[in-house]
């Protein structure tokens, strides 16, 4: 009999591991992500260079110079623009001829956020002719300043 | 008899699942998580309507330049002419590098043209002028 009870106790010990605390330490963990998630990704307007010294001749036709001299006054072709009026010329002339490609020519002197604007109107123009045809294809250069 | 069955009655949550759920969480926050690496620059970034998100957040390198035309790659103050040398060596580790050109918007083109130049020179193609969405956002 002794040895029976004896066995019982045995058997009926438990080993479990305790796991009540396993949601808090997870809930620390939890709340460090949670603050050092940075939740403001880069953004900007993007655009891929040419690769250096590659130099492509091209039809004076093909080419849509935009200007934008040191005060942010802007000139498509021959002439002067308003800002809000790009995105429409842009299209514009994309839709006549697709091949077209943008050059913008911008003053030394002038501020960054006078390319920026133009670059956002342009990049407009670009989505809404993306919509109506799929394959289109971006084209804008940067004209090199000589310094 | 039939008020001590009611009151047998157990009325737990069971929390056996919330380590579960919570781990889920856990993890969609590791996976989604870029620590901040760079202090940078102080910069008023331009404002754009047509701003979009960089996919891959893993591959930039960030290019700042403040309204004096202090350049700093990387929370490293460089000159101009050291652009190249640095860019080269980050293309060199990773081909697809995305440059982020967080440029003040007060900045003269001048610089932002140069920055871009050396850029061209060392095949770090892949630019993206950062600005910030129009209409209120802050950063």
């Amino acid at each position: 009999m002794a040895l029976r009870i004896h066995k019982k106790k045995i058997l009926s010990r438990e080993s479990e591991i305790p796991t009540a605390s396993l949601a808090d330490i997870v809930f620390l963990l939890l709340i460090f992500f949670l603050v050092t998630t940075s939740m403001n990704p880069d953004k900007g307007l993007g655009l891929t260079l040419p690769p250096p010294g590659e130099e492509t001749k091209r039809h004076k036709e093909d080419i849509l110079p935009i200007f934008i001299n040191s005060a942010g006054e802007m000139l498509i072709r021959e002439d002067i623009v308003s800002l809000n009026e790009i995105k429409e010329i842009v299209k514009g002339n994309f839709r006549k001829n697709p091949k077209l490609v943008i050059s913008l020519i911008i003053d030394v002197n002038a501020e960054y956020r006078y390319m920026v604007d133009v670059l956002d109107e342009i990049k407009l123009a670009f989505d809404d002719l993306k919509k109506e045809n799929p394959d289109f294809k971006e084209s804008i250069s940067l004209a090199t300043p000589a310094f | 008899m039939k008020i001590k069955t009611k009151a047998k009655r157990s009325s737990r949550i069971p929390t056996a699942s919330i380590a579960d759920i919570v781990f889920l969480l856990l993890i969609f926050f590791m996976s989604v998580t870029v620590f901040k690496e760079y202090q940078g620059l102080r910069v008023e970034l331009p404002l754009a309507k047509a701003t979009k998100k960089i996919e891959r957040k893993r591959m930039i390198t960030h290019i700042w330049i403040n309204a004096q035309g202090e350049i700093n790659v990387d929370d490293v103050m460089v000159t101009l002419e050291n652009i190249s040398t640095v860019m080269c060596q980050k293309i060199s580790e990773n081909p697809a590098t995305i440059v982020s050109l967080r440029a003040d918007s007060r900045v003269k083109y001048a610089i932002v043209a140069q920055v871009i130049e050396e850029l061209k020179q060392s095949n770090a193609l892949r630019v993206n002028f950062a600005t910030l969405t129009e209409g209120g956002e802050t950063g």
